[in-house]
């Protein structure tokens, strides 16, 4: 372990704003586009109902 | 072996493949993304000359690698769409390129937030950073070309040309820190070298790049399976599949 404490570890060396501004956007990222991805193939699914009950 | 490979290349039979392999790239994806943030974080040592902002390393680098890989990936299936006029080929290279262009979003970001620190600058024009600038836009006019063209057909062909004449802007990414004298350092590991950097740090931005790497295939299956529907919406298969009321 590297870090003496907690808040050692959020406070990453003074760095804080810099490293978890990083990595929280990326995780926001990755969290964005499934959420974008599952939206998109739900409504093709049903635009394609639609389509085949016509 | 040819007529298997040739039997999943139809969207039809592509699809519900697909739909079985998302779940395990997802949960490789989840898996490596923890070994590898434990390993960023908690093992992998304070650099001694840049304190614990170097730890943006661990997102910054495996996301530019991301953002080449994917680039040549989609260019190479563009490549085959345009060549055996393989439409299934196409719409991988269309699916990849979304998640390529966060990468390279992502790259940009992190590699700013580094910067400042680092360098007292949030960008800089020197040949790293303006190419992988550039890969940001060829990944943009890619899709924005793509969805500009109604016909997907037309669409396929005229994204791949800007696709294969984009791919010369890769090498020049990779290789800008050797060629010209930039502000960005050199490169973290070459090939052939013994790497300069500590075997934890070393093992830390490899299971993120993996973690990256999975994740890609995860999303691009989910997004190839969005475009096979959209655009085959009149064929029987998916009219079948839809009413099935199966994913």
């Amino acid at each position: 372990m590297q870090w003496a404490s907690w808040s050692a570890f959020f406070n990453m060396g003074g760095y804080a704003f810099y490293v978890w501004f990083s990595f929280g956007l990326t995780a926001l990222c990755v969290i964005w586009e499934v959420l974008a991805l599952r939206k998109r193939s739900q409504q093709a699914l049903r635009l394609s109902k639609l389509l085949a009950q016509d | 072996m040819i007529i298997k490979w040739f039997k999943y290349s139809s969207p039809q039979t592509f699809y519900p493949l697909a739909g079985k392999m998302i779940p395990w790239f997802a949960w490789l994806a989840a898996i490596l993304a923890i070994a590898g943030l434990y390993v960023s974080f908690a093992i992998a040592p304070t650099d001694f000359q840049q304190g614990e902002a170097y730890r943006i390393i661990f997102v910054h680098v495996p996301a530019a690698w991301m953002s080449m890989f994917i680039y040549i990936v989609m260019a190479g299936w563009a490549a085959i769409g345009l060549g055996l006029n393989a439409r299934l080929s196409a719409m991988m290279a269309q699916a990849l390129a979304p998640t390529g262009a966060i990468f390279t979003f992502l790259a940009l970001v992190t590699g700013s937030l580094w910067g400042k620190p680092m360098w007292g600058a949030w960008w800089v024009w020197d040949a790293r950073l303006t190419s992988e600038l550039i890969l940001l836009f060829l990944y943009l006019g890619f899709m924005a070309l793509q969805s500009s063209i109604d016909d997907p057909r037309r669409a396929d062909r005229a994204g791949a040309l800007l696709a294969l004449v984009g791919v010369v802007n890769v090498p020049i990414i990779y290789f800008s820190v050797k060629w010209w004298n930039t502000l960005h350092q050199g490169s973290t590991i070459n090939m052939g070298v013994a790497p300069k950097m500590a075997m934890t740090m070393l093992l830390g931005m490899l299971l993120m790049a993996l973690a990256f790497w999975m994740y890609t295939i995860a999303a691009a299956l989910m997004r190839v399976r969005c475009i096979m529907l959209e655009r085959e919406r009149s064929a029987d298969w998916v009219k079948e599949l839809s009413v099935g009321g199966k994913s």
